[in-house]
């Protein structure tokens, strides 16, 4: 008879499968349009006004944005993947599906991260491509940089999962977005250094987690940060434990997917 | 060896409605089962909590000898459940769907993929493996489930109105394809409001209501304990006004048709001498509805005047 854990191993794999053909099935709405919105973005405030703002931090602006607008992109896409898929199977009720087989809570919570990290690294990956018709963008710490865009994204992947579990309706996955999300990416020094903050939104920000991401992220591509990036992988890391932990209890509660 | 044993099952809803208030059931290996009741009555309660969709607020249950709440793993391995509301991914097409199922229970996908297109073919879905599922027709979409239910080959399938909706046709074939996986050794429990379908597939029944079984055992006992049968006569001639015959109740009497109570141990032969010393001529005769049906509402009325009262 097959063990648990195998029949774990192979579950996990086939909610990533599942979750990867989602995304990919409907390439027109999740991978695309980030593309489209980052090519925008590169092409106002980089080429059109940056020319007219100069260096920041060192850096041609718009070498400084762009790990910025990989990054935004890789967050909203990790954050709408998990909350789009789960609470789509909870609306269609075939999240029952795998709630009646022998699935570990673990196992389907890593199975959602995963294919919310796979769709935030596909778009991050093409929207750094679109990123080349703007500038050279050489990596000056790979390893760094892979490691902060993973973590990023399994934790935005883990927002969206207990977002989706507490939402009863279409318009309560897209309030966390709106109203929290956008205002601390935009806030997060995707745009700016704080440096140029004065001293008291300087401050402020710094308890914006965002800021960890963009400036660790930032940290890997160009070397430069406003602050020490141990603080990033602590930061990104503490996160990745506190809601993981949460999405984890929520799900053996059975919380929103349970009666 | 007992499939399915139940014991003291209670679930109270944060609302306060007591969904189930303890109720005991067994179900040996091999039985067609019926789960019956009223719409509200507990069944799909019961069913959400064998398949863990549902937290119990008491009691325990044993799938296979297995204890659900200490060997749930187990447990959900026999089970196979077709739900009553449809519930996979009507964007995605019925091959998928039976490859992702099978994928849940470990399965992999070289040997899923076989099983998806052997299950496709039983229930008649092979010409519409790669169309998304919402293409599909509602009898379609009910065997759609059965298919993915028994994809991990469970040794219960536990079957929630499953043709629900479904025209007679799909109904006589889903039937017959029920009646050879039991033949073949699955257990299965059905729940259904076509007494007629339980009555002929299923060898013991309980009826549950307001969270309570009222009544357990097999099909044909519980069948010679119905004491009353409705017959319909066709009369070749109207008549105006109900014929008095003694010992019978005429129920309804309407131009040609007349409805006649007839109790346990009361012969027909009497009923069609009174009628013809009336010059009554009988055409045809049939049952009212069949006889679980009769016994099934008498009960439930019954048990809805106690709950008045």
């Amino acid at each position: 008879m097959t063990s648990i854990a195998a029949v774990n191993v192979v579950a996990f794999k086939t909610i990533v499968v599942k979750e990867i053909r989602r995304f990919m099935r409907i390439w027109v709405q999740t991978i695309v349009p980030p593309a489209v919105s980052a090519l925008l973005y590169m092409m106002i405030f980089g080429t059109l006004i940056g020319s007219r703002v100069g260096e920041m931090d060192g850096h041609r602006y718009i070498d400084f944005i762009v790990p910025g607008i990989i990054m935004m992109a890789v967050i909203t896409n990790s954050y709408a993947n998990s909350v789009s898929s789960f609470f789509g199977a909870k609306f269609q009720s075939h999240i029952e599906e795998v709630l009646v087989a022998p699935v570990h809570n673990v196992v389907i919570l890593a199975g959602y991260i995963i294919g919310g990290v796979c769709r935030g690294l596909m778009v991050g990956a093409l929207v750094a491509v679109v990123s080349l018709f703007f500038t050279r963008l050489t990596i000056e710490n790979p390893l760094i940089t892979l490691l902060i865009v993973v973590m990023t994204s399994m934790l935005f992947s883990i927002g969206g999962i207990i977002n989706s579990i507490f939402a009863k309706g279409f318009d309560d996955i897209s309030i966390i977005p709106n109203f929290v999300l956008t205002p601390l990416t935009y806030l997060g020094g995707i745009f700016y250094s704080i440096k140029l903050l004065p001293d008291f939104w300087q401050g402020l920000s710094m308890i914006n987690p965002v800021l960890y991401m963009i400036n660790g992220f930032r940290y890997g591509i160009l070397g430069t940060s406003d602050f020490n990036i141990v603080w990033s992988f602590f930061v990104i890391g503490l996160f990745i434990l506190l809601l993981g932990a949460i999405a984890l209890y929520l799900l053996n509660k059975g919380v929103g997917i349970k009666r | 060896m007992k499939a399915l044993e139940i014991f003291g099952l209670k679930k109270t809803y944060a609302n306060g409605h007591e969904a189930l208030k303890g109720i005991d059931l067994t179900v040996e290996q091999g039985d067609f089962f019926a789960l019956l009741g009223p719409n509200g009555a507990g069944k799909s309660t019961a069913i959400g909590i064998i398949c863990s969709l549902v937290n119990a607020s008491g009691g325990s249950i044993k799938v296979f000898g297995h204890d659900l709440e200490q060997q749930r793993n187990q447990c959900k391995m026999q089970i196979g459940v077709v739900p009553q509301e449809i519930n996979f991914n009507v964007f995605e097409n019925p091959r998928n769907i039976l490859i992702t199922q099978a994928g849940y229970y470990g399965i992999p996908r070289a040997v899923a993929s076989t099983r998806a297109d052997e299950y496709l073919k039983l229930l008649d879905l092979w010409d519409k493996r790669n169309a998304p599922a919402r293409e599909m027709s509602g009898g379609m979409k009910r065997r759609l489930m059965i298919a993915r239910a028994l994809v991990h080959r469970p040794q219960l399938l536990i079957l929630d109105e499953p043709t629900a909706g479904v025209d007679i046709e799909i109904r006589r074939s889903m039937w017959t394809f029920l009646e050879e996986i039991n033949r073949q050794g699955t257990t299965i429990i059905l729940t259904t409001h076509y007494l007629e379908e339980a009555e002929s597939l299923c060898r013991n029944v309980a009826i549950i209501d307001h969270g309570e079984i009222v009544e357990q055992g097999a099909v044909s006992e519980l069948l010679s304990r119905s004491m009353v049968q409705t017959f319909v006569l066709d009369l070749k001639v109207p008549v105006t006004e109900p014929p008095v015959l003694e010992g019978y109740t005429v129920m309804r009497c309407e131009h040609t048709r007349l409805d006649i109570e007839v109790t346990v141990g009361q012969n027909m032969n009497g009923l069609f001498q009174q009628l013809a010393e009336q010059n009554i001529e009988v055409v045809s005769l049939r049952n009212k509805s069949n006889r679980l049906e009769e016994f099934f509402l008498r009960l439930v009325g019954q048990k809805e005047k106690e709950v008045a009262a």
